[in-house]
């Protein structure tokens, strides 16, 4: 009998709840004091095709999924069909009774099928065959022989807030009736069970984009505005259901280009402002990012990727805009791009960013992807320190205009916004105070801020040296973010950034415990950077294998492009499935015979 | 941070002089809007001028404001995102037709729905002028263009019918060759609550040969001086949209003071402005937020 490490994975057809279900799952299990790791697997539709969901469960921290399934919940015929084999030796596969699967095709490959009255249970005993979901997730828990009582709690939080208890205690019988028949029939024959901590500290169970939202409210974020767009439309919505007790304003633009311009024009007036979309949103943002750059106006957008071109694969995952982001916009001007890996790193560099765009009074970009904006994980409450980030707001050189005392301090002998310093970072006071009148302008301008109308060499020499000298500022003092994970003298180093974080981590794991010398390195923090500082890292690896999700392996390019060292082999992945412990310990054989 | 007692053209004037053709028709809108703050008594620290890309556009350096020269087309979120953040400031777009009627038109459309307080003055000469004479949305069927050397085939833009479709509030003409009424049409604008459209005529000397000052003159006539008017008749308001010819309505087509502004629906905005207000979240209510996730 295994104990408290398992895979459980749900599928069906878009409607059926799949998602649902297996978050409800997942709560469950994290509340019985167990760590688990959850990914979602969906089709650009909102009824039928094929969606799954997969929790995997241990008794440390997990930064990923994996790839072997102990018990599949069908909801449909073709979930057995698609992920019989993905199951373990002595599997399970449970679906309801009435559907069209062969027992014996599945005894014949050792697995054990677990047809129930799932349907049966749901009509006889909630009285709605809706209750299917409750009564598949609850044979589960009875397969399992997990405390029920975490699951009925799931249904009184879920079910009682929204619809009323009736609803619920209707669910929750259904549950129990389910565990029981579930348990009785099939409990004897399952290996795998889940057993409750006693006094496990109680966890979050939190998703990428459920951390930058926490991460945009503890920096003071106070103006969100972006258009829908898979993955990043969930945090839009996250923080507009903040918006009244956080006094945000939230707007839902009517295109992405507006998006980041209200963005501009919030930042203009001193508050601190985001937006978010996915790759073809942020193209269309590019001409305006550009303006960010050009006003040295701080936004922050958080570009949450899928895989493209065009529409691409849109409820997929990829991390193909990363040279995409380092260069979007006419012209040269700074900009700071940030990769976090996980949910805890999504919560502090997301706070970070507002901090480094007011410092620099320039665009930040932070990148996730749609595997870490809706993968959901296990973390200590403690892990996300909110009295330390608020306490770490930094606005730079900002005086707001109502600040009477500081403005007359600060403009003694009179303003220019864009005043030549030795940093190229200027006061900032947004306009509305009679010592601070001054335009800005797109076009070049002149220290006061005016369009420089005689487009002198002079002017344009200082006014972009101004500009682009904040970046190796920002480097120096402010950036540098990266993690070796495993080994010191690992023979094979790999390379990753972003959202490969939990996947290459795992993969270090599996590695080392198979006898190999395998470590991470993995950067939060892309641009700007001290190169030299990088190259000295670099050289302190043996072998370097890239890890990416994308075709070209961007990263790796970009490091080689600036600190001119080649890594010595990439793995990558551009099917639009997350990165996974298992397809990294594969490939890596196969990258190491080619270096 | 008080209003001076008395404002004056000296007051507005900008260190920088206009590179404007000898002529050009938005002398008299900079002339008009100059008017419209000394008749408001409106210091410039409480004034914002958003621009897009075009001869007009520079209009925000030639007025002592505070300014923002964007992007082609861009300057109407802009302007909405910095009225959120302050919304006791008068914000002010100045574009050009093909800002707002063109490239930027889809902005245009919604901020019309909105209705959030901002006086939008657009520059309609009827022709791109700083790209040196191409067909503009407004120009008329058949002008005749270095992009439309045989006449465009296009019917042009109509502003103010498309304002009274969208929702707009307040919607008005001016000619910049009466900068007096146009002083006036502004100052109407910038005191309505809500979005105000003000769309003028305004001659481009050098590259539109037929909508000259003459022809403008010949053809327009106020509606405050037609008897009977009533601007809150949204069917009159209509109907006068669709006059072109003989004789083109300028002044104020239609106004509507019932519908609330964008600002005063959004509740973090009810006390006071989104930059005054503490930076800092609550350490508590966020610590409360994380339980939702247990």
């Amino acid at each position: 009998m295994v104990k408290n490490s398992c895979t459980i994975k749900l599928g069906g057809e878009a409607g059926q709840g799949v998602e649902s279900s297996g978050m409800g799952f997942a709560k469950a299990i994290a509340r019985a004091g167990l760590f688990i790791f959850g990914v979602q697997d969906y089709m650009s539709r909102i009824r039928g095709g094929h969606n799954w969901y997969q929790v995997r469960v241990g008794t440390r921290p997990l930064y990923s999924h994996d790839t072997t399934v102990h018990l599949l919940l069908a909801f449909d015929e073709r979930t057995v069909h698609d992920h019989a084999a993905e199951l373990i030796k002595g599997g399970g596969v449970l679906y309801d009774e009435g559907l069209k699967v062969d027992p014996e095709s599945l005894s014949a490959v050792d697995l054990i099928p677990m047809p129930m009255p799932l349907l049966k249970i749901a009509d006889e005993v909630g009285g709605n065959k809706l209750m299917m979901n409750t009564a598949a997730v609850a044979a589960a828990a009875g397969i399992c022989e997990f405390d029920l009582s975490y699951i009925e709690q799931v249904i009184r939080d879920n079910f009682g807030r929204r619809k009323g208890s009736e609803i619920a205690e209707r669910n929750v019988r259904v549950a129990e009736a389910a565990y029981e028949e579930a348990r009785k029939r099939y409990a004897p024959l399952f290996d795998w069970k889940l057993d409750p901590i006693p006094g496990a500290p109680k966890r979050m169970v939190i998703n990428g984009n459920q951390a930058l939202g926490l991460g945009a409210l503890a920096a003071g974020c106070k103006m969100v505005s972006g258009y829908p767009m898979t993955p990043a439309s969930t945090l839009l919505e996250f923080l507009a259901a903040q918006a009244r007790k956080f006094g945000l304003v939230v707007r839902q633009t009517e295109d992405e280009i507006s998006g980041i311009l209200h963005c501009i024009g919030a930042a203009h007036a001193g508050v601190r402002a985001m937006s978010c979309t996915s790759g073809g949103g942020f193209s269309l943002m590019v001409e305006s990012l550009s303006l960010a750059g050009s006003t040295e106006t701080p936004v922050v957008i958080v570009l949450a990727q899928r895989p493209g071109p065009a529409t691409g694969l849109p409820t997929r995952t990829g991390q193909e805009d990363l040279l995409f982001a380092l260069h979007a916009g006419h012209g040269e001007f700074p900009r700071a791009v940030l990769a976090p890996g996980s949910v805890e790193q999504c919560f502090y560099h997301m706070a970070r960013a507002f901090n480094i765009a007011e410092k620099y009074q320039m665009p930040v970009i932070l990148m996730t992807d749609n595997f870490l904006a809706n993968s959901i994980r296990t973390v200590e409450k403690e892990a996300f320190d909110i009295a330390s980030v608020v306490r770490s707001i930094e606005r730079g050189a900002l005086v707001l205009p109502h600040e009477e005392e500081k403005v007359r301090a600060a403009t003694e002998g009179g303003y220019r916004r864009y005043e030549w310093t030795e940093t190229g970072i200027s006061l900032r006071i947004p306009p509305g105070h009679p010592s601070a009148v001054y335009s800005v302008a797109g076009e070049e301008h002149t220290p006061e801020g005016f369009i420089d109308w005689e487009e002198t060499a002079q002017n344009r020499n200082m006014m972009m040296t101004k500009r682009m000298k904040k970046l190796s500022v920002c480097a120096e003092e402010d950036m540098g973010v990266y993690e070796f994970y495993g080994p010191e003298d690992a023979e094979t180093t790999l390379l990753c950034w972003g959202s490969s974080y939990g996947p290459v981590r795992e993969a270090v794991d599996v590695l080392n415990s198979h006898g190999m010398r395998v470590n991470m390195l993995h950067f939060v923090d892309i641009h700007p950077l001290n190169w030299d500082a990088v190259g000295e890292i670099l050289d302190r690896c043996h072998t370097i294998v890239a890890v990416e999700a994308n075709y070209s392996a961007q990263f790796s390019r970009w490091l080689t492009m600036n600190t001119g060292r080649r890594p010595d082999g990439k793995i990558t992945k551009y099917d639009g499935r997350p990165l996974n412990p298992d397809f990294i310990a594969v490939e890596l054989g196969k990258a190491l015979v080619r270096v | 941070m008080s209003a001076p007692a008395t404002l004056t053209m000296r007051d507005l004037q900008s260190p920088v002089e206009p590179t404007w053709c000898p002529g050009c028709g938005d002398y008299g809108i900079l002339n008009a809007v100059k008017r419209a703050m000394i008749q408001l008594k409106l210091p410039p620290h409480r004034v914002i001028y958003f621009s897009g890309i075009g001869c007009g556009s520079k209009l925000p350096d030639y007025v002592r404001a505070n300014g923002f020269n964007s992007l082609h087309g861009r300057p109407v979120p802009i302007a909405q995102g910095f009225l959120l953040a302050h919304h006791d400031m008068k914000v002010v777009v100045v574009d050009g037709d093909g800002d707002s009627y063109g490239i930027g038109g889809n902005h245009w459309l919604h901020i019309m729905r909105r209705n959030p307080h901002i006086t939008h003055i657009v520059q309609d000469n009827m022709v791109y002028g700083l790209t040196k004479g191409q067909y503009a949305p407004t120009s008329m069927k058949g002008y005749v263009s270095t992009t439309s050397p045989e006449g465009t085939v296009e019917y042009p833009v109509n502003p103010i019918a498309i304002a009274l479709a969208a929702g707009a509030t307040f919607v008005a003409r001016g000619f910049s060759g009466d900068p007096k009424h146009l002083a006036d049409l502004i100052a109407k604008g910038l005191e309505h609550k809500g979005y105000a459209l003000i769309d003028v005529f305004q001659p481009c000397v050098i590259f539109n040969r037929v909508n000259t000052y003459d022809w403008f003159r010949e053809r327009v006539y106020k509606l405050e001086e037609e008897p009977g008017y009533d601007p809150h008749d949204l069917n009159k308001a209509w109907e006068k949209a669709h006059e072109w010819g003989e004789r083109i309505p300028i002044g104020l087509f239609y106004v509507d003071d019932e519908t609330p502004t964008l600002e005063e629906q959004i509740p973090a905005l009810a006390h006071k402005p989104l930059y005054q207000q503490e930076i800092a979240p609550s350490v508590e209510q966020l610590e409360a937020l994380k339980e939702a996730f247990v």
